[in-house]
């Protein structure tokens, strides 16, 4: 019965991580669809994310709903900036050097928050914008934080799938990342529609940011590097391009993380993670939720 | 022998700055930290050219090369502090071995994961070398002597400059010979089109391998120099910002040019470790601003590096 309640408190530990990872997934996934890169600066965005709330609550103390709309605002702006600035000069190069410049892009944004004029390499502990209780379901315990991470996850995505299957953007957003030249001659503008996922991953990427900050509160400029490879793991996982495949990946993953640190080590969960790599990369590359593609 | 004559002009090149570096130790006009420092760089030389016949020669993106050049480093030091080697003749072995070994993971590793392409084999070579970080990690489970995250110290200081600049030398040459044979040319083939390359009956998966199993090889040379250079590991030396290193290094040198390979190596070593003399540490940080900022230019201005043939 004690094991029973365990696992079940792991499960619950490991979708609130999950939830985290399927939001940043989720803009990998996009923007692999319409760009075909990965978007080695997402996770630092997600980072971002996490050090815009901490300064909005830590300076201002403002009320949480503001921190969010800010916050996601101000990814969104910094989304938007990367495409323009770094991604779209290249986007007729080499297919590698646009993944050179994104890990440039990463680089760029680690190293200058690091500076010792803006907030240092070490750690800052996040500030609690509210007190953390607990309630006690007799299996399992639950935090509010984790219920505010799973309602607001809940609601991310369920915007999310409204506006890409409900919208004109949406339906333009898939032609694109069906077929570019195509879509393009269909009426599609290919640069706003590039911007315009961008904007809502990095959006997404803030709003992950600000939960893992309050879920794990702790946060380092270098903290992006890690969830981001693995997010983007998680879209592999679920399939690449795909909006569903990202949320289940990233549950996956969150899940196997925790259940690895709470059954082996916490210091083998990274290379769990990886091995879930390679097998998927080997035996299954279009993912859980992919379909085969025909070779020509 | 012929490849020697053929690079007689390289050899003694090589052998002036032998001379010129060899008087200025004796003579006490470098301290031993600058020492220490070309030395670094010849390694970091080193291996930086096994990257670049991965991914400038063959055109296989690997985020993960530092892995293999930690694989050398970690084999290296645990055998010649577990069989107490001192002398230069007895170090020999060991580097070959530490090569083999690095060269044979890659190997292993390389027959999966060199079907994926582009960005999937970036993705996949940077899980491997996350792999290779978590079990140095817990490499103290294995064995006590590997320190795992608290460091491995007590390596023998064997490497000096005369072994490193000769050795080098050497595989430079063999390297150039390489790439000047049909494997090289092979390998040229397959960076520019793999379908093509293979469609003349080249055996595209095997030269991939064979490319990415000498690149690791060298590697393998580099990590044992290094570990016997410094004496001390930790697995935060060999994680994915020191793969970034090295590719920076590539992309500056030119892909596909040994000799600005070696040339990026030292301006990038003076860079990181020389302006760490002059400058006070708060200008440093700067430095890793400054070099992404530079490498996105590079992409945008020449996607193929700096010192690269013009291609159309």
């Amino acid at each position: 019965m004690e094991q029973i309640s365990y696992i079940l408190q792991q499960v619950v530990n490991g979708i609130q991580l999950g939830a985290v990872y399927a939001l940043i997934a989720l803009g990998y996934t996009m923007v692999y669809g319409v760009l075909r890169l990965i978007n080695f600066a997402h996770g630092d965005v997600f980072m971002l994310g996490a050090f815009v709330a901490y300064f909005l609550i830590s300076k201002f103390g403002l009320p949480v709903y503001l921190v969010f709309i800010l916050t996601m605002v101000s990814c969104a702006l910094v989304g938007y900036v990367i495409e323009k600035v770094a991604y779209k000069p290249l986007r007729d190069a080499p297919k590698i050097s646009l993944l050179i410049t994104a890990v440039g892009v990463s680089l760029f944004l680690e190293y200058f928050l690091s500076l010792k004029a803006l907030f240092t390499p070490n750690y800052i502990p996040f500030p609690r914008p509210f007190e953390i209780e607990t309630y006690d379901l007799s299996f399992f315990v639950i935090t509010n934080v984790q219920l505010l991470i799973f309602i607001i996850t809940f609601i991310s995505l369920f915007i999310l799938y409204l506006l890409i299957y409900k919208t004109r953007y949406g339906i333009a957003m898939r032609a694109v990342s069906y077929d570019k030249e195509t879509a393009s001659l269909m009426g599609v503008g290919i640069d706003g529609i590039i911007s315009f996922t961008f904007i809502i991953g990095a959006s997404l990427a803030g709003v992950g940011g600000i939960l893992y900050g309050i879920a794990y509160p702790q946060i380092n400029v270098f903290m992006g590097i890690m969830p981001g490879i693995k997010s983007f793991i998680a879209a592999v996982l679920g399939g690449i391009g795909i909006i569903h495949g990202a949320v289940v990946g990233g549950l996956i993953i969150g899940l196997c993380e925790v259940f690895v640190s709470a059954f082996l080590s916490s210091t083998f969960r990274d290379g769990v993670i990886f091995i879930i790599l390679f097998a998927v990369l080997l035996f299954r590359p279009m993912g859980i939720f992919g379909k085969r593609i025909e070779k020509v | 022998m012929r490849f020697l004559k053929e690079s007689k002009q390289f050899l003694v090149v090589a052998f002036i700055i032998y001379v010129i570096l060899k008087a200025l130790f004796v003579f006490g006009v470098a301290s031993s930290y600058i020492q220490q420092i070309v030395q670094y760089a010849v390694i970091i030389a080193l291996t930086s050219i096994g990257l670049n016949i991965i991914y400038g020669f063959t055109g296989q993106f690997s985020l993960g090369h530092a892995a293999f050049y930690g694989i050398g480093a970690y084999t290296s030091a645990y055998l010649t502090k577990v069989l107490g080697i001192d002398s230069l003749f007895s170090y020999i072995p060991v580097l070959m071995a530490c090569s083999v070994i690095s060269g044979l993971i890659g190997f292993l590793i390389g027959i999966p994961i060199l079907k994926l392409k582009d960005d999937f084999l970036a993705i996949a070579t940077l899980g491997f070398g996350t792999l290779v970080r978590v079990f140095f990690d817990n490499s103290d489970k294995i064995s006590d002597v590997l320190g795992g995250s608290r460091g491995f110290v007590g390596i023998p200081k064997i490497t000096n400059l005369e072994l490193v600049l000769f050795f080098t030398l050497f595989i430079i040459v063999i390297t150039r010979h390489m790439i000047n044979s049909r494997f090289g040319l092979f390998w040229r083939c397959i960076k520019d089109d793999e379908l093509a390359a293979s469609s003349i009956g080249i055996n595209t998966a095997n030269m991939k391998l064979m490319a990415f199993t000498y690149g690791c090889m060298l590697a393998g040379f580099g990590g044992a120099f290094y570990a016997n250079l410094y004496t001390f590991l930790h697995p935060s030396n060999f994680d994915i910002l020191k793969s970034i290193d090295f590719l920076i290094i590539v992309i500056i040198g030119g892909m596909g040019n040994i000799v600005g390979t070696i040339l990026a190596s030292f301006i990038w070593v003076g860079f990181i470790e020389g302006l760490r003399i002059i400058l006070p540490s708060e200008v440093l940080d700067i430095r890793w601003v400054v070099i992404p900022i530079l490498l996105i230019f590079i992409m945008m201005w020449r996607p193929y590096g700096i010192m690269a043939k013009k291609t159309k």
